[in-house]
């Protein structure tokens, strides 16, 4: 197997990309990460989606309730260690049963360079499962849009949250630059 | 001058143009709303604490033809910070952020917070390149701001300073979801073309 890096662009990130928009999602709040950032340029290049940068993660979801008051759909595009930030703001998607869709790039679980990943990435499915959230984890390329239907199906159907877990293996070794 | 909370959450809303949705902070701000009569388009918060400036953004962002005010106090205010410099960068036109600033967390008893221990709260709105930044110092300014929350063309933040009293509390709503689909339905109504 040839080891990818998280510097090169995978055909699942465009994918992606294209379910987002198909979705009609316009909102799309993030805190940067590597695997994130090819989805973070494609929103910030669409005219009908508007970026968002965040100073930590839980001001997301405050921002997706906000979109939703205001009868839009948004995504909320973070690492592992951004859900921590999020927990008790999770209370305001549960208390009113807001749709909420979270799509988390994993660090601290495969090939992880930096122990200090570790013990936020090794809680971060039961943590969101805690606060009433459907959590799905994909590992392959092709479960990449399957899942991501699922979730945006799950939030805005169901108006619930819902998190897609973009493993280690699918993103890439992280690349440390001197 | 110091304003009573009360009265000054009623004076922001008296000439509510049918546009203007409130997300009230949690605590006093939410009562304050709720005491100045009860309405579809205020947003109770029931907690959330930090992320009331980021719900009207969200808003705000989503509905450029309505107007968003967001009354907050000053330990809600410090807890999303950093929300302002979100804010800062995305500059809606039809933000407004007001801080009632009494110093103290009044719904804990009255500890003081921050902004009594010498932080300012309109620095920090200029740094994150709010435009335009207020501190409300009397009637006359006050009632300027409730304009200004009708009509003004940008992002707004105003600081109004407040008596540390401990009004009896007047409860709205405490059902999210209630909450949730009446000022969303609300928002679509006003906003329709």
């Amino acid at each position: 197997m040839t080891a990818i890096s998280d510097r090169e662009p995978q055909p699942w990130q465009d994918q992606l990309f294209e379910v987002l928009k198909g979705a009609d999602i316009r909102q799309v709040g993030y805190v940067p990460d590597a695997g994130h950032s090819r989805l973070i340029a494609r929103c910030k290049a669409d005219p009908d989606i508007r970026d968002v940068v965040l100073t930590t993660e839980e001001e997301g979801i405050a921002l997706s309730a906000g979109a939703w008051l205001g009868g839009q759909r948004s995504a909320l595009l973070m690492q592992s260690s951004g859900v921590g930030n999020c927990i008790n703001m999770l209370s305001l998607i549960r208390a009113c049963r807001f749709p909420m869709l979270m799509l988390v790039t994993m660090r601290g679980e495969w090939e992880e360079f930096n122990p200090w990943q570790v013990p936020m990435g090794s809680i971060v499915e039961p943590a969101l499962k805690l606060c009433d959230t459907h959590v799905a984890k994909v590992e392959q390329p092709e479960q990449v849009v399957p899942a991501v239907q699922n979730a945006l199906q799950l939030a805005f159907g169901d108006d619930r949250s819902a998190a897609v877990l973009l493993s280690q293996k699918l993103i890439g070794r992280k690349v440390w630059v001197k | 001058m110091m304003f009573e909370r009360r009265a000054t959450m009623a004076t922001l809303l008296a000439d509510r143009p049918k546009n203007l949705f409130l997300v009230p902070g949690l605590g006093s701000c939410t009562w304050d709303a709720f005491a100045a009569g009860d309405d579809d388009r205020n947003f109770y918060l029931w907690g959330a604490m930090g992320g009331a400036a980021m719900i009207g953004l969200g808003l705000a962002l989503a509905k450029p033809n309505a107007r968003v005010a967001v009354v907050t106090g000053d330990g809600e205010m410090l807890m999303g910070m950093g929300s302002l410099a979100t804010i800062g960068v995305q500059k809606p036109k039809n933000l407004s952020i007001v801080v009632f600033d009494n110093g103290l967390y009044g719904e804990t008893g009255m500890q003081e917070s921050h902004t009594s221990g010498g932080v300012d709260l309109l620095e920090v709105a200029r740094g994150c390149g709010i435009e335009r930044v207020m501190d409300i110092a009397d009637e006359a300014g006050l009632k300027e701001l409730a304009g200004l929350l009708a009509t003004h063309e940008g992002t707004l933040f105003a600081r109004v300073r407040i008596a540390p009293d401990d009004p009896p509390r007047v409860l709205p709503e405490k059902d999210g979801i209630v909450i949730k689909d009446r000022v969303r339905r609300a928002v679509e109504i006003a906003t329709r073309p």
